[in-house]
């Protein structure tokens, strides 16, 4: 894409309210993933069990875990947890599945037909129990929980991108490249790859998204962060027994995720409005 | 005759997928690091006592043999022996396996009911303040993680207003707040797809025509537009369920449900494999057998879509 473009997509998008508010969230939550930790009036891990479980106060905005830790701090230590989960999660999946769309789009044949069938199984199952076999095999850790997240979505990404490769395969600029005598590789990467950004762009947006929610999920049934670490869906998990004396505890982490996930999605929902021609007016 | 090929053809279908499936299963289940005799017979055994189970259970047996036997056993009803429990693993995943699909079915049953009513509302005025309220919602919906929407609500529900049981199953309120919370999702989905499809509908010429002849509002988008407007709704329901299945997982465990979800996962953490297999199997069948259904059933609401 160049400069022009991505002007125009930002015009297009500052237009939209819903997409600004996204926007908005998403960089709250980015420059909270680099600087929250710097912000935090307290250490996340020091605790002190005799106020444990304390409410909201002016000390503890967010109250205290039933260790006594401050849960403001570990929430503003927890965003960058957050951030990396989904980021290594899209990227795991971003990358395998690019890679596969790439080479069964554009070899066709019988390449094709191996790894969409591998695509089709993966496809058996809901998504979220691919994560569940991949974390059962791997072992259960933030870094796996997001490898088993990205590999979810694998099946997601190769069949976008076999898609868009097979419509730009046909086109008269990838024949020129051809007969200018362009390798496969330069033509797949140089020519029908960039052709695809549009579609990726929208698509990695939407399952950021997607992929903070499953990795807290994963935290959540304690097969993702393992405590000490301050990852949101560990922590709602750990205010699971205290509803009734303490629902701040797992109250607040939640809607982190919630408003996290949400900036996401809208900011995603805008990008498609955009750039996807199925939804252009 | 032509339904008989199609039914055929599906039934052929469905069956590759399973015996796919269930290699892969079987296969990824092994690629587990750990060796099972160690579960099965403690740190303490004698040498000769780990190769008297390792004879027991198969394991010396080559890989293809052991998926024949292992096959060969769940196509007679046998499913193996939990290493946790040791009750037969049918006895663990049937009742588990109903308890699901009770509770999937009535919370997709609410949110297909309550996402097409809110599509339908929001379609009629678009951009009204009634719209952009429950599009909102909506959007807001489809981004709380269900786990947390299932604490929630036991905080304002059974806690603080005790209206409904937080845990368990037995009574038809035990459904209530799992069936909402397992739904909440798919109800926001299923809203968005109708309302868009609606404005769409709603502006064809078929429609200006029954407005043209006089038909009532009511009449223009219950029996003409809504028909119509169904068919790509019908496949978000379809694969909706799939999100179901996995939010039961969640659902499961915040509520206590004793379902497959929640089998699974503590199948997973402890490492008891017999029953990870046959779960995953059933889960992976299930969705296929919905997804099939699905197809079947747009099929039957648009004649376009049929295979001649």
């Amino acid at each position: 894409m160049e400069g022009g473009t991505v002007h125009k997509i930002l015009r297009q998008l500052l237009r939209s309210k819903p997409a600004v508010i996204g926007g908005f969230l998403v960089l709250v939550f980015l420059f909270l993933a680099f600087f929250g930790p710097s912000l935090a009036p307290h250490d996340p891990f020091s605790q002190d069990i005799a106020s444990g479980s304390e409410p909201p106060s002016m000390e503890n905005p967010m109250g205290r875990d039933r260790m006594g830790r401050d849960m403001f701090s570990r929430i503003l230590h927890g965003t960058r947890y957050s951030v990396i989960m989904a980021v290594s999660a899209v990227t795991v999946g971003l990358t395998i599945g690019a890679l596969m769309g790439l080479c069964a789009g554009f070899y066709g044949g019988i390449v094709d037909v191996l790894l969409m069938r591998v695509v089709d199984l993966m496809l058996a199952f809901p998504a979220f129990f691919v994560a569940l076999i991949v974390v059962a095999i791997l072992g259960p850790g933030l870094l796996n929980g997001a490898i088993a997240v990205g590999i979810a979505s694998v099946p997601h990404y190769a069949r976008v991108i076999r898609g868009g490769v097979l419509t730009v395969k046909g086109q008269e600029f990838v024949e020129a490249a051809r007969a200018q005598g362009a390798s496969n590789l330069r033509i797949m990467f140089r020519h029908v790859l960039p052709n695809c950004v549009g579609v990726l762009l929208v698509q990695t947006t939407l399952r950021i998204g997607a992929a903070v929610i499953t990795s807290a999920s994963l935290s959540f049934l304690g097969l993702g962060a393992q405590e000490p670490l301050p990852e949101w869906g560990l922590m709602v998990s750990a205010g699971r027994d205290y509803l009734r004396s303490a629902p701040h505890i797992a109250v607040f982490p939640g809607l982190c995720i919630a408003a996290m996930v949400l900036g996401f999605n809208l900011l995603g929902d805008g990008l498609r409005d955009i750039l996807d021609p199925k939804f252009r007016d | 005759m032509q339904l008989v090929k199609m039914t055929a053809y599906r039934l052929t279908q469905l069956l590759v997928v399973a015996l796919a499936v269930s290699l892969a299963v079987f296969l990824l289940i092994r690629l587990i690091p750990g060796d099972p005799v160690d579960l099965l017979a403690g740190f303490d055994a004698t040498p000769e006592q780990r190769e008297l189970l390792t004879r027991h259970w198969g394991l010396d047996q080559p890989l293809h043999m052991q998926y024949a036997s292992f096959l060969g056993n769940l196509l007679q009803g046998d499913m193996g022996r939990s290493l946790r429990s040791g009750r037969a693993v049918v006895d663990e995943v049937v009742p588990a396996y109903r308890n699901t699909i009770k509770l999937t079915v009535v919370s997709m049953t609410f949110a297909t009911v309550f996402g097409i009513l809110a599509g339908v509302v929001a379609s009629t005025r678009p951009y009204s303040l009634m719209d952009t309220a429950v599009m909102g919602v909506a959007v807001i919906g489809a981004s709380l993680p269900v786990f947390w929407v299932g604490l929630v609500a036991i905080v304002i529900f059974a806690v603080n207003l005790g209206w409904f049981p937080s845990a368990g199953m037995g009574t038809p309120a035990h459904y209530v707040l799992p069936a909402l919370t397992l739904g909440l999702y798919a109800t926001a989905l299923i809203a968005r797809m109708t309302r868009t499809t609606m404005i769409e509908v709603l502006s064809t010429d078929y429609v200006r025509t029954a407005r043209g002849k006089g038909v009532s509002e009511r009449g223009v988008v219950f029996r003409h537009a809504i028909k119509n407007a169904m068919i790509p709704v019908v496949t978000v329901i379809g694969l909706q369920f799939g999100y179901l299945l996995a939010g039961a997982v969640l659902t499961e465990t915040v509520f206590a449900w004793p379902g497959l979800g929640r089998l699974v996962v503590s199948s997973i953490v402890s490492r008891d494999y017999p029953v990870v297999q046959v779960t995953l199997i059933l889960v992976a069948v299930t969705y296929t057998v919905v997804n099939m259904a699905t197809d079947l059933v747009c099929e039957f609401l648009d004649p376009r879509l049929r295979y001649d």
